[in-house]
Formats: C-alpha cells, structure tokens, sequence
C-alpha cells in the first residue's frame, strides 16, 4: 500500500512537471524540433533540468543501495547497441516528430478527454502490444529452431 | 507560435527529475513511462499495481491543477486522425523496441551516463527534427 501510494504520487509529480515546462503541448515540442523554423529552445531547459536532479537522485539512491519501500534498486543492465535500439529510436523519432507527443504527455493530455489524445494513445497501446507479439513469435521461432538444430 | 519559457521549463523539468529520483529512492524502479504503461497490457501482465497507480497519478495532474482553477491543457493536435493513429503506432513500436523514450532513456538513461540510452536520445532526436523539416518546410503546407 505505500509503495502505491508512492508511485501515484510520482506520477502526479511527473505530471506537474510536465505540465509546467509546457511539454503537454505538443506545438511545443515541435517548436524545438523545429530547429530550422522558429527555434524554441525550451526542452532543453525542461532536459537539463529533469537530468540534473535526476542524476543527484540516483546517486543518492545508490549510496543507500537499497531503496525504502522495496527490495532492490532496478536498474537497467544492458549496454549493448543493437539494431531494435537504433531502428526503434529512429520509429519513434518519427511518431514524435509527425504529432509531437511522446508517452508522458500523451498520457497526461488524456485528461483533456480529446478524441486525437485518446486516438493517439490507443494507437500507442496497439503498436506496443504489436512489438510485444512480434518479439514473441520471434522468440519461439528461435526456440523451435534451436530444439529442430538440436535434434537434427 | 510558442516563445522559449527557459524558467518554467527548467522548473518543470526539476520536477519531472525529482518524480524519477523519488521512484527509484522510494521503489527501485526506473521512470520510464513507456515501459510502465506498456507493462500494463496483456502479454507483459506483471506487478500491475503500481504501475496503474504511477499512470493514474500522470492523468490526476492536469485535474488537480484545473480543481485549483488552472485550465484542462487543450493540445494543439493535426486535424488527420489517420497521421495520428500512424503516428501513435510508430511511438508504440518504436518505444517498445528501444525499450525506452524520453523519459527512460532521454532523463533516467541520459542521468546515469549510459552510452546505448545517450545513442537512443541522439537517434530519435534526429529523426524527429529531421520529419519536422520534412513536414513545416519540404512538404508544402
């Protein structure tokens, strides 16, 4: 119950953020992506900003080593540089660049009960669990042939 | 036609830095809102729970704020619902590939100095810029 409680309010934290630096409204966004247009140069206060005390955050919890209302620090493990990082940065650069949201503040902008938002977000939601299948079904092939390579 | 809002953008960001401190420091988890909400539909159906509760917490923002008397953000979105749905489906696929977004790679990755979240932010923040040149001044319109 107060890791729930937690993490609602994180969420309602992130939201605020979000709100304030003017990243919910997509014309912002592209206002910065716009770097031959009328540059606005805002998002990367909002970055410098959110990466500075996230940083300061992280250190912190590292040094506890162990976080208060869980068992372990989770954090991410892999390093390497593949292909679906590359060609699924380059996606989603172009859905964010076409309408200017990214997940959170599609999801923040839901409360604007719009029907794009709403659009936006189910597409979103179908497009992941996509990935998810084809991940999958990749998976399994993978795993039959590896039993049919052992077999033979 | 927006103008640069440095100061509450940096206050803003602040914030969204101390909601990704606060999940780690409380709960060991990243604030990676792709992969939070993502872990709520059906095939990755684990710990459902605070992930629901971090996602309802991101929606009660704007209605808080417009209980206190500040407006429901009104986005400015295009008027194709098809560029839509292609352009959610493309941030479905393409966050989940990645594993990551904004948040989990652009903040959390880009804060712990990790080279494949730094290579992500790079190639998506490219390509973005580069399909809005395409859009506002190659394409015509």
């Amino acid at each position: 119950m107060p890791q729930l409680l937690a993490t609602f309010a994180c969420g309602l934290l992130f939201g605020a953020g979000l709100l304030i630096s003017g990243m919910t409204q997509p014309d912002k966004v592209l206002g910065f992506l716009d770097i031959f247009g009328a540059w606005d140069a805002t998002l990367a206060f909002v970055m410098a900003g959110a990466v500075i005390v996230t940083s300061i955050g992280f250190a912190l919890a590292r040094r506890r080593g162990a976080p208060r209302l869980a068992n372990k620090l989770q954090w991410p493990t892999r390093h390497d540089i593949d292909a679906p990082l590359l060609a699924g940065a380059a996606l989603f650069g172009i859905g964010w660049g076409l309408v200017g949201l990214c997940p959170g503040p599609a999801i923040v902008n839901l409360a604007s009960f719009s029907l794009p938002v709403i659009i936006f977000v189910i597409a979103m939601a179908v497009g992941m669990l996509g990935a998810d299948l084809w991940q999958q079904h990749a998976s399994m092939r993978a795993t039959t042939s590896a039993i049919s390579t052992a077999d033979g | 036609m927006h103008h640069l809002t440095p100061l509450s953008g940096f206050f803003g960001g602040a914030l969204i830095g101390l909601a990704s401190a606060l999940l780690m420091l409380l709960t060991g988890r990243i604030a990676g809102i792709s992969g939070i909400f993502g872990g709520l539909l059906p095939l990755r159906a684990t710990d459902r729970g605070w992930r629901l509760t971090f996602i309802v917490g991101l929606i009660a923002a704007p209605l808080l704020a417009a209980l206190g008397g500040a407006s429901l953000p009104t986005p400015a979105m295009p008027t194709s619902y098809v560029v839509i749905a292609i352009a959610g489906l493309l941030v479905g696929v393409g966050t989940r590939m990645a594993s990551g977004c904004t948040s989990g790679h652009g903040v959390c990755g880009t804060a712990r100095l990790s080279t494949r979240s730094i290579t992500a932010t790079i190639t998506f923040m490219i390509v973005a810029i580069a399909v809005v040149a395409v859009t506002r001044h190659l394409g015509g319109s």
